[in-house]
This record gives structure tokens, C-alpha cells and sequence, in this order.
């Protein structure tokens, strides 16, 4: 039988069986707007009130403080389009990364045509940003740092508490893109001093469309939708309730299996790595070791092409991603491994293996054995390959 | 997203290799931009293409172009060798998706450079055949904008 083996869960990840059905009666059964009067609508409005206490409770906070949007990208464009208008006369200077996700940085080009200034912070050859670098970037008319708690591509953890101890003590609003952190490993928000973070749904297993922003109790921010009163009048739109009961109860099975999970999927990341490092020549991890998401593994294979591997991985039934400028449209490799230091030819060829709580110890030695017979294969076929062979090997 | 066409000549590229002694051997693309073709030709007294190598660092594209690149010029003149433009490779490979189309450009370039060491190892001139671009980036860039 083929194969079908899914490392790609920081692209997405499969909806757990008790989420869907946990949101199924909220299509058919319990439909009522949350907002109407009648006990109809009400049982709908308990729905929506328990599911933000449990996802204020998985940040350490309160439930009022979770605000329902349609995902991670909106949550990153409000925290930032917002907080930008709403303290424009206070300051017009942000700070942020190089390795931010999208979301974050084409908002900051966004408000860089409307008169703010943005510093994108370098970070080092394993992608950690440096708080003094963040401490030294504050200026008097500095009014956001933004800064990703973990990092898409290459799962590398930032020093989060460290850079919310530095904005508190200089009295700037900190927000983090949380989108491949929550649900994976655990966020105090209080302690952290995060006064804005963005998640996803559909990154821990829950469905897709729904995210949330926190925003710290008696933080001044502009609303992003106007036309309603919902989300406390700050994000309109009738509320997704089956989104948010999916939500909240993947949230829930997240937080109760995180220590364990943690465990199992650093264990076998650690193995994935050992091997490709021990087997595969010319390969080269990125990222930071150990202060690193516990699903990922994100590798360069010298001489070869993202997309290649990756049509190649399909055919055996592997689903990865690659930063490569062939799976992006355009003719640079992604903006994080150019951010880390990679010359551009070896970003083209990197491969991200990003593990579920599903993924077995037999799947990953599938995976090694076909990754080597494909980077041989294609590198047979390299003429950089050739070259360096003929300058190198002989 | 791919042909069956292009899915068929990445899986199983004809005409991988090097060659020892070719007439001709060209060079084309940067690693850079993430695409780099090397095609040779064996070319026999009569000028016509006895067989043709390749090797390609790039997509899925630029390794079925390079391969059905090699298939289309066997057999033929280096004059009908430079007919073996980047359209006919994409129509005899039943299309590319927009974003490829500068692979097929690599592939026609690739031909034209070696066509070019060819001629001038020979000392002869091959009627309508420009000098090898040397920087790709910038031919795509009019190409596609």
C-alpha cells in the first residue's frame, strides 16, 4: 500500500475527531445568533463565553481578553494596523524581526507607506533575536515591538520573556505572532508581560478560520471591523461559533497532552535530526538545537532544489515544504533563511519536516531512507554537484 | 499544478550525464536565482546533433525542460537546433504553469550556449545565434514583466 506520511503540521494540521464533534451541534442544532435575546440564542452565547475563558485560562488570563477573529493573519494585522493608529501621536517607530512571519512584516511595509517607521532586527546564524539588540532599537517614539515567540520555518524559540520584560520597562506595547507556539509549548502571558498575542486555530489541530487576539486589560486599540457589538464592540461580525467551540476544545486537548507530546516529538525530532545529520552528506540543520519548536526539523541539502525534493518526497507519499523561491512565485528563498545567513543558493534547497502527535518512529526511518536515495538522485543530476565533486572529492 | 508531460520527464529525465570530450558545452543560469542548466552536445562532422547531455540544479520545471530540451535537438542540424525555442519546449512538454515559463527560457539558453562553444571551437558561424546571455536574471525580468 502507498505510503501517506504528513510532516507538514506547521502548514496545518487535522482536526481532532472530539473537535468535530464538539462543533457539530453548533451548525445544526444550537444555531442561535449569540446575540439574540431569546434562550436560544443564549445557550449559544454560554458556548461562546466558556470557550474565551478556556482559552483565556490556557494563557494564564482572562477570558474577556480573548478576542474571536478569523485566524492568525487577521490577529497580526489588527495588533499591529491598531496599535499603530491608536498611538500614532505618542510615536510612529516599530521594531520588529527579519524572520517574522508575512502577516507581521508586509503589515510593517503597510504602515511604512502611511508614515511609520519600522527597525527589522537582524537575528543570528541559528535565527534568536537578541534582546539588546531589541533594548537598544527603543527610541523615545518607539510604540511596538513585535517579535514572533516561535519561528514558522525553522522553529526556532525566542527569548520572549526577556524582550516583555524590556518593553514593560520602557512602557512599549509588546505583541508576539504565537501562531506556531500555542498549543505546542506552554505561554504565560502575565509573566511574559505580552500585551498583544495572535494565535490560529488550525495549527493544533483544530479548524481552520478561527484565531484569536489577546489584548491586554485596558490596552487603548482601535477596532480593525466595525458594524457590530460583538467581541466587545472591537471585532464585529457574528461570531463563528462553531469555530470557537472547535477552537476551545483543541485548545483544551492541547494543553492537557503538551507536557507529553513535548516529550514524544522532541524525542523523535532529535532522532530525525541524528539521522539525516549521520546519513545524508552535505546537509545542514536550521534553526536553533535545542530552543526550537518540538516538531521541527527544517534542513539545506547542498547542490539541490526545494520543490524537486519535494515533488520527489510525493511521490512516495511524504508531504513537507521547502523554503525555496520555485514554491514561493518568486525568484528569492525565503526571507529567514536569507535572515539566518544563508547564501542563496543554499537556501533554494531546504527542506522543513514539521511532526504531529501522530507521526510513529517507523515513519521517520522511511523518511530518511527515501530523503537519501532523493538527494543522490537529484544531486547525480546537479551540475553544481558535479563541479564541486570534481574540485573536492577526487 | 504540473502536466502529466512534465511530471513524466522530472520522474524520468532522459539524457542525464556528462559528456567526455563534447563539441560543444554550454552553461546557463545562476545558482543565485536558484536554476542552473549545463547542456552538451555531441555534434558529428555533417553538423547535425548526434546526442545531447544535461545536468540541472532547479524545479521540477527545469529538470523536464532540460530533459525534453535534449530529446527535441537530437537528430537534428545546429541550424534546426536553434528552431528548439523555449515555446516549443513547453508545448511539447503540454504547458507549464505561468510562474515556470522562465525554466523553458533556461532551457533554450542552455542550447544556444552550447551551440555558441561549438561554433566558436569550430571557428564557424551559425546563422541567427547570439552570444550565450550570460546573466539570466536579467533576460527574465523583460520576459515576464
Amino acid at each position: 500500500m502507498k505510503q501517506f506520511i504528513y510532516l507538514d503540521n506547521a502548514a496545518t494540521t487535522r482536526v481532532r475527531p472530539e473537535v468535530v464533534d464538539a462543533m457539530l451541534p453548533y451548525f445544526t442544532e444550537i444555531y442561535g445568533n449569540a446575540s439574540a435575546v431569546y434562550d436560544f440564542g443564549q445557550k449559544a452565547k454560554q458556548a461562546l463565553d466558556e470557550s474565551r475563558d478556556i482559552i483565556g485560562g490556557s494563557l494564564h488570563t482572562k477570558g474577556q481578553n480573548i478576542y474571536f477573529t478569523a485566524g492568525g493573519s487577521e490577529a497580526d494585522n489588527w495588533a499591529l494596523k491598531a496599535t499603530a493608529e491608536a498611538y500614532r501621536d505618542k510615536g510612529r517607530h516599530i521594531i520588529t524581526t527579519k524572520i517574522e512571519h508575512h502577516a507581521v512584516l508586509h503589515t510593517c511595509e503597510y504602515l511604512e507607506k502611511n508614515g511609520f517607521e519600522v527597525t527589522y532586527l537582524d537575528v543570528d546564524a541559528e535565527g534568536c533575536v537578541n534582546p539588546d539588540d531589541v533594548e537598544a532599537a527603543i527610541r523615545p517614539d518607539t510604540i511596538l515591538i513585535s517579535v514572533m515567540f516561535a519561528n514558522n520555518e525553522i522553529g526556532t524559540i525566542e527569548p520572549i520573556q526577556q524582550i516583555g520584560e524590556i518593553a514593560h520597562k520602557y512602557n512599549v506595547i509588546f505583541h508576539t505572532d504565537a501562531v506556531q507556539a500555542y498549543g505546542q509549548i506552554p505561554i504565560d502571558v502575565e509573566q511574559m508581560h505580552i500585551d498583544l498575542l495572535s494565535a490560529s486555530g488550525h495549527k493544533l489541530n483544530g479548524p481552520k478560520g478561527i484565531g484569536f487576539l489577546y489584548i491586554r486589560e485596558g490596552l487603548k486599540l482601535r477596532s480593525l471591523i466595525h458594524g457590530g457589538a460583538q467581541e466587545r464592540k472591537r471585532r464585529a461580525g457574528t461570531e463563528n461559533i462553531p469555530g470557537i467551540v472547535g477552537l476551545a476544545k483543541a485548545a483544551t486537548i492541547a494543553m492537557d497532552t503538551m507536557e507529553q507530546r513535548m516529550e514524544q516529538e522532541t524525542s523523535l525530532r532529535d532522532y530525525l535530526i541524528d539521522r539525516i545529520e549521520q546519513e545524508i552528506p552535505f546537509a545542514k540543520l536550521n534553526g536553533h538545537r535545542t530552543k526550537r519548536l518540538p516538531n521541527n526539523v527544517n534542513f539545506c541539502f547542498r547542490f539541490i532544489e526545494g520543490e524537486s525534493m519535494l515533488i520527489m518526497l510525493d511521490m512516495v507519499g511524504i508531504c513537507g515544504s521547502s523554503g525555496s523561491a520555485c514554491t514561493s512565485g518568486s525568484l528569492d528563498p525565503s526571507h529567514v533563511l536569507l535572515a539566518i545567513g544563508l547564501p542563496h543558493e543554499i537556501a533554494h534547497g531546504s527542506l522543513r519536516l514539521t511532526l504531529g502527535e501522530d507521526t510513529t518512529k517507523e515513519q521517520i526511518d522511511y523518511v530518511v531512507d527515501e530523503l537519501s536515495r532523493i538527494v543522490a538522485k537529484l544531486r547525480s543530476m546537479s551540475p553544481l554537484y558535479e563541479d564541486y565533486a570534481k574540485k573536492h572529492l577526487s | 499544478m504540473y502536466s502529466e508531460k512534465v511530471m513524466d520527464h522530472f520522474q524520468n529525465p532522459r539524457n542525464v550525464g556528462e559528456m567526455e570530450n563534447p563539441s560543444g558545452v554550454g552553461t546557463v543560469g545562476n545558482a543565485k536565482c536558484g536554476d542552473i542548466m549545463r547542456m552538451y552536445l555531441d555534434i558529428d562532422d555533417n553538423g547535425i546533433i548526434r546526442e545531447a547531455k544535461f545536468k540541472t540544479f532547479g524545479c521540477g520545471a527545469a529538470v523536464a525542460t532540460s530533459s525534453m530540451a535534449t530529446e527535441l535537438v537530437a537528430g537534428k542540424t545546429v541550424q534546426e537546433a536553434l528552431e528548439v525555442t523555449n515555446k516549443a519546449v513547453m508545448e511539447a512538454l503540454d504547458g507549464l504553469p505561468p510562474v515556470k515559463v522562465h525554466c523553458s527560457l533556461l532551457a533554450e539558453q542552455a542550447i544556444h550556449a552550447a551551440l555558441w562553444d561549438y561554433a566558436q571551437k569550430n571557428n564557424i558561424t551559425i546563422e541567427g545565434l547570439e552570444p550565450p546571455v550570460n546573466d539570466i536574471e536579467e533576460l527574465e525580468e523583460e520576459e515576464i514583466y
